[in-house]
């Protein structure tokens, strides 16, 4: 184990070094690209054996990875916002050619306007493509979940690919110490890449031909909403030997955060669970019972976490930094479904952040406040509310 | 006794899905018997995505990735990469698609792959219009045909402007080996891709394709129809290696192009001075050939 100061992009090219995919296809975007060069010059410098694809687009850089891994290789590839939209139509691909690739995320809103902060609306586009999406809070959690994706995905009973999100210059351009594992410990942790198929002369298998209506088409899609239910115990059991082999623990689905005998809980994805969790202690020292439920795999949902949580509290307050046009936004609308028929508590969704916007401490006080007074009076004044927007005296 | 010119190997088995005197299959059958089973292929959205059959059976005896309409020369690239990551150089990775997936949509993720210089071989099947989703209008359609989106009407709504050549444009980008063939010309087509098996790094053959359902003729005209395309200059047959024009089957005395057009119904509408327009194009086009191949085999010299 090593000891650097790493950016969280420094840090996703550290995991996918470790993981030793054998094809990199990859194309520039701002603010994924430093993950890509710094893979070129792991290539370069001899320090990582893989063939590096430049590719002249993210939607051929999908295309080749689903291409290699259907050939027998581990791949990686690494995008952002409108990169990742680009792909859109080859994670469905992806995941339905049950390939196991990994990909680095940088959460980056959408244009117009043109904005190259945070936001998440690129991979909550991607939400229906039938990949395993985490969000990540620091650049730890970057570099492991790289490591465990590929643990994860590759299990003959999963096969899912996964996308690893980390949120855009405040993780992909911030330096942090980060603990490089050994490589020997990697290798044994995830062993040799068997996959379940390959294209092979000598082999005259076709992949992806024409199915008709009355063939397994319906059968396939169920398989693989089998493998995204079952890939929820694969993370647990995974989270668990993560933690034998390399010391450090994570929550497998959803990290709690000073739930005990909270009155209300905010629910959040990716880094702004490290400002929430200073604020909680702030306002728990002020006697405040507030919680953080910080949720890290949106796909598959962790609705059971979400259940239990709602069953200890007087309120959740649910935060999304992206925008469904039309009612409210996916973790509210898919926390707000999980506890339909469970719980009757109220719930209300903050949206904010939007374009790189700065969620602040006193933003979150202000939040959790208002959150408190809803968890009192049992009453939602108004189910989804947009924090922050110029000239509302509420939140300024 | 005679020498056979076509190895007697099949690497296509009946029992495809293909329209009665469809050249795209022709060209299927050929291609394999030249590149052998140590072969993947690589196929997007096209006729021949429907051709081998329907899942889980298909007729060819290599493995094939089915992918996107528009990725073909990255799948072939990602295909290719990987068999290099298991030391497995000696496999032929071939793209195989149509004019659509690749003179049109499929143009940015090819020219990706031979400029990257990957080892692969891209088959273009230029059936001269997107005719698996019923004869419309692609950039490799020719001048003057009727097709569903160039209908015709009050208007006369052809097809009036001239073909894309993909060909040159893989020119443009100086790799080893490009050239034009057809089915009619059988030994010529597997003499192109025997050679391009010698040559390492991407090699791009267009094969046209006559295709009876959306050229309008009667499905037994399908070689004549590709024989007639050299001998009026409609479609000549050339190599270029390393930029070294080559025309491998030169008409003695071009035939008009009339007679090319005569025979399929997707250019019946066209008028006298419409033929001759696509005549005066087509002996343009030829003399800009032989110049190329004089000059370029002058310069060689």
């Amino acid at each position: 184990m090593t000891m650097m100061i790493l950016t969280g992009n420094e840090s996703a090219a550290w995991g996918a070094r470790l993981s030793r995919p054998k094809v990199i296809a990859a194309y520039p975007i701002t603010p994924q690209t430093s993950i890509i060069e710094t893979i070129a010059e792991f290539i370069a410098n001899g320090e990582m054996d893989a063939r590096y694809i430049r590719v002249e687009s993210e939607h051929s850089a999908m295309a080749a990875c689903i291409a290699a891994q259907n050939t027998g290789v581990r791949t990686f590839t690494a995008t952002s916002s409108h990169g990742l939209t680009l792909m859109h139509e080859l994670l469905i691909w992806a995941s339905g050619a049950r390939l196991p690739i990994v990909m680095s995320v940088v959460n980056r809103a959408m244009a117009p306007p043109w904005s190259v902060w945070t936001d998440q609306l690129d991979s909550m586009a991607q939400r229906d493509t039938g990949w395993i999406q985490i969000y990540t809070e620091n650049n730890q959690e970057v570099l492991d979940s790289i490591i465990m994706s590929y643990k994860i995905g590759e299990k003959h009973h999963i096969l899912l690919p996964t996308m690893v999100m980390e949120d855009a210059f405040i993780l992909s351009h911030t330096s942090e110490a980060v603990n490089v594992p050994e490589q020997k410990l990697v290798d044994d942790f995830l062993g040799e890449y068997e996959p379940a198929f390959k294209l092979e002369p000598g082999n005259a298998e076709g992949y992806g031909s024409l199915i008709m209506p009355e063939g397994p088409y319906m059968e396939f899609r169920y398989k693989m909403a089998r493998a995204m239910d079952d890939a929820r115990e694969e993370i647990r059991k995974t989270v668990e030997e993560f933690a034998e082999v390399f010391g450090r623990e994570y929550a497998p689905l959803v990290e709690e955060y000073k739930l005990e005998d909270a009155d209300a809980v905010m629910v959040v994805l990716g880094t702004i669970g490290s400002t929430a969790k200073d604020v909680v202690d702030h306002l728990r020292e002020k006697g405040k019972k507030v919680g953080l439920a910080r949720v890290r795999y949106f796909r598959p949902f962790p609705y059971e976490e979400i259940r239990k949580i709602a069953r200890n509290t007087e309120m959740l307050g649910v935060v999304d930094r992206s925008y469904t046009f039309g009612y409210g936004a996916n973790l509210y609308a898919e926390s707000k479904a999980a506890l339909y028929g469970h719980s009757s508590i109220p719930v209300k969704n903050y949206v904010m952040g939007l374009g790189g916007r700065d969620i602040t401490p006193e933003i979150l006080i202000k939040v959790f406040d208002d959150m408190l007074k809803i968890a009192r009076e049992g009453v939602v004044d108004r189910e989804i509310e947009w924090v922050g927007l110029h000239g509302d005296e509420r939140w300024s | 006794m005679r020498k056979l010119t076509i190895p007697e190997e099949e690497y296509m088995r009946s029992g495809h899905t293909a329209c009665l005197g469809c050249g795209a299959t022709i060209a299927m059958r050929y291609v394999l018997k030249a590149l052998g089973k140590n072969t993947i292929l690589s196929i997007p959205a096209c006729c021949w995505a429907v051709i081998p059959g329907v899942y889980p059976r298909h007729n060819l005896e290599v493995p094939l990735l089915y992918t996107a309409f528009e990725v073909t020369g990255a799948a072939v690239s990602g295909i290719r990469e990987a068999l290099n990551a298991l030391g497995k150089e000696d496999v032929n990775v071939v793209g195989f698609a149509g004019d659509g997936g690749t003179a049109d949509i499929g143009i940015q993720a090819l020219s990706g792959a031979v400029e990257r210089g990957h080892d692969i071989f891209y088959i273009m099947y230029d059936n001269e219009a997107y005719m698996n989703t019923g004869i419309q209008r692609s950039g490799s359609t020719p001048i003057g045909a009727w097709t569903t989106t160039t209908p015709g009407g009050k208007k006369r709504m052809y097809k009036w402007e001239p073909k894309k050549s993909v060909a040159e444009i893989m020119v443009a980008h100086h790799i080893p080996y490009v050239a034009t063939a057809t089915i009619a010309y059988p030994e010529d087509l597997i003499a192109k891709i025997k050679r391009a098996k010698e040559i390492k790094g991407p090699k791009f053959i267009q094969i046209l394709s006559p295709c009876p359902t959306g050229w309008r003729h009667s499905p037994d005209k399908t070689v004549e129809i590709s024989r007639l395309a050299v001998q009026t200059n409609a479609f000549p047959l050339y190599e270029v290696v390393k930029g070294t024009y080559r025309i491998t089957v030169k008409p003695k005395k071009p035939k008009p192009i009339k007679e090319y057009l005569r025979l399929q119904g997707r250019f019946r509408h066209l008028t006298e001075e419409e033929i001759e327009m696509i005549q005066r194009i087509v002996d343009e086009n030829w003399r800009e050939l032989l110049k190329k191949e004089r000059c370029s085999q002058e310069v060689k010299e």
